[in-house]
């Protein structure tokens, strides 16, 4: 374990030393708060306030951006450069990677989350008790997108993940917000089974209605990490 | 903007094994292990439809160096990369200090041919982020200073000179204090001070017991350094020993006259056991020791015949022709 965290600490520090992807990780959920707030293009039907509305879609958009398409892709052309093939060698080995890049991954969305946190806070929103289920949902989350990340970051090659990577975020973000308007409680169900929505529908509940999250959303993240991790700690490749 | 490398490379006697350096574990390992440093038997690598390599056994012992060589696509690399675990082995077995490779991890030093080094990085902070994830890694501005690099560079990896990123990799693959060292074209893109710098460390590690593994290219690394030669060729080995006793096996003892000669009567004028054979038009090879009466046999019935030659060679293969010769 020691080894995975000097590697998370390694990968977050070269991270944020790339000022234009720092940027873009606080930047653009912070833009998306703000827009949503002001336009309002997200007004609920079930009476919550605009920032209450826009707060848990804009916490998962930038879990899925940090987590899983900006890891995906620089995990891709790490893959192509070879920077990863010398840890191979070390006694870092390959769950010790997988780990590393998962805890960075995770450590980069919390600050990002703390940022828009604040915002949300200046606009309005107002915690509850309940907005602490927001914690472990963000982590099984995080850990889901960042795992199948890796897994397909180690599969494609460089150019096909950033295709597939950029591709999926899209997809996510429109099922994840298409979710909140699912018109019967078996398609809200079926939804669920994508991590996306079920994401978006544990954050609407926790941090926007001040409610627990239904367990079947928590379950499906939680599936989706353990498959995810189980993947990359056995097929996550060097080169 | 800082260059990465200190004026001539490796030169400053600092940079040689220090007397303190001597007593730290590098040049030192723990245990010499008891068994072969590494073991490989009838291991085989295929790609596809491709057997890159083809059922090779070999071992690798403290205190010696090791040369892998061959020409390009012989199954150099593919061998290495098996060894250090990051390349899956199709069938066969490899110990590495006793154990599946990757296992001794922690007492393996690695230096591969290509990658290795994070671009963004800055030599000093990714040696010592690699020295956090072994037990008992060396001083990273140490290591450093050995390989020649200041360890205050602010240049990234990716802004080095080829010859420069080899000697990180090369400061890299000694952080762990190694007992086995694996390095892939140590010295490709170096300039002659480093790369002689470099032989003189690789020298001084196998004084200290540690098993050397390497593959290269260069011909003048190998008859420097290697104690032990395995020549692949497509997959095989085709020759093992010593640099004295491949050479040994290729004596030869050749001549150019004119064509057609009658060598069953020089065959039946020389020593039982040896043949001559008329390679092409004109050109002879004495199979056999080249001994002083054999050539004194071979000119004396030219002479007795009055046919003129053109040429008569006595030696011993060189590396280059031992090596490449039969692919040229």
């Amino acid at each position: 374990m020691k080894p995975a965290i000097a590697h998370a600490v390694w990968e977050l520090k070269l991270t944020l030393r790339n000022g234009e992807q720092s940027l873009l990780t606080l930047i653009i959920p912070l833009a998306l708060l703000i827009g949503l707030c002001v336009t309002g293009a997200l007004s609920s039907t079930d009476g919550l306030s605009r920032v209450n509305s826009a707060f848990p879609s804009v916490c998962m958009v930038s879990l899925i951006a940090t987590c899983f398409t900006s890891l995906a892709i620089g995990t891709g052309f790490e893959r192509r450069s070879g920077a990863l093939t010398f840890l191979a060698t070390t006694p870092l080995r390959r769950q010790g990677l997988v780990l590393g890049k998962i805890i960075a991954t995770i450590m980069l969305a919390a600050l990002s989350l703390v940022v828009v946190t604040i915002a949300a806070a200046i606009l309005g929103w107002r915690p509850s008790i309940a907005s602490l289920w927001a914690l472990p949902t963000l982590l099984i989350a995080g850990i889901a997108f960042a795992s199948w990340a890796l897994f397909i970051a180690s599969v494609f090659r460089a150019e096909a993940v950033l295709a597939i990577a950029n591709a999926l975020f899209l997809i996510l973000i429109i099922v994840g917000g298409a979710s909140s308007r699912a018109t019967s409680s078996s398609l809200a169900g079926l939804m669920d089974l994508v991590p996306s929505a079920a994401l978006a529908n544990a954050l609407r509940s926790c941090l926007g209605a001040g409610v627990a999250p239904c367990w079947p959303t928590l379950v499906s993240l939680a599936l989706w990490a353990i498959v995810g991790f189980a993947l990359a700690r056995r097929r996550f490749s060097w080169q | 903007m800082r260059s990465a490398a200190s004026p001539g490379n490796f030169t400053t006697p600092l940079l040689r094994y220090s007397p303190k350096a001597r007593n730290s574990r590098i040049s030192a390992p723990r245990r010499l292990p008891q068994v072969s440093a590494l073991e490989v038997e009838d291991l085989r690598i295929t790609y596809g439809e491709i057997e890159a390599v083809r059922g090779i056994s070999f071992s690798a012992q403290a205190g010696e160096v090791t040369s892998i060589v061959g020409p390009n696509g012989a199954g150099k690399t593919s061998t290495l990369e098996a060894c250090t675990g990051i390349r899956p082995v199709t069938t066969g077995v490899i110990r590495v200090l006793g154990l599946p490779p990757g296992e001794r991890s922690a007492r393996v030093g690695t230096m591969l041919q290509s990658g290795g080094l994070y671009p963004t990085s800055r030599p000093l902070e990714w040696l010592t982020h690699l020295a956090k994830l072994y037990p008992d890694g060396r001083d990273p501005r140490e290591l450093l200073e050995l390989v020649g690099i200041s360890p205050d560079s602010r240049t990234t990896t990716r802004r080095m000179s080829g010859g420069e990123q080899q000697r990180l990799k090369f400061a890299a693959a000694l952080l762990p204090r190694p007992d086995l060292l694996f390095l892939d074209e140590p010295t490709a893109g170096m300039d002659p001070q480093a790369r002689r710098n470099l032989i003189e460390v690789i020298g001084e590690l196998r004084s200290a017991g540690v098993a050397v593994v390497l593959t290269t290219h260069l011909l003048a690394d190998i008859e420097e350094l290697a104690d032990k030669i395995i020549v692949l060729r497509r997959g095989e080995i085709e020759r093992v020993g010593t640099l004295a006793e491949l050479r040994g096996e290729s004596s030869s003892l050749s001549f150019d006259s004119v064509p057609d000669l009658d060598v069953a009567e020089i065959i039946r004028r020389l020593p039982v056991g040896y043949d001559v054979v008329e390679t092409h038009a004109g050109s002879y090879v004495v199979e056999g020791e080249p001994s002083p009466s054999v050539l004194a046999t071979i000119t004396s019935w030219l002479a007795e015949h009055d046919v003129a030659t053109t040429g008569i060679r006595v030696g011993r293969l060189s590396l280059e022709e031992l090596i490449i010769g039969e692919e040229s």
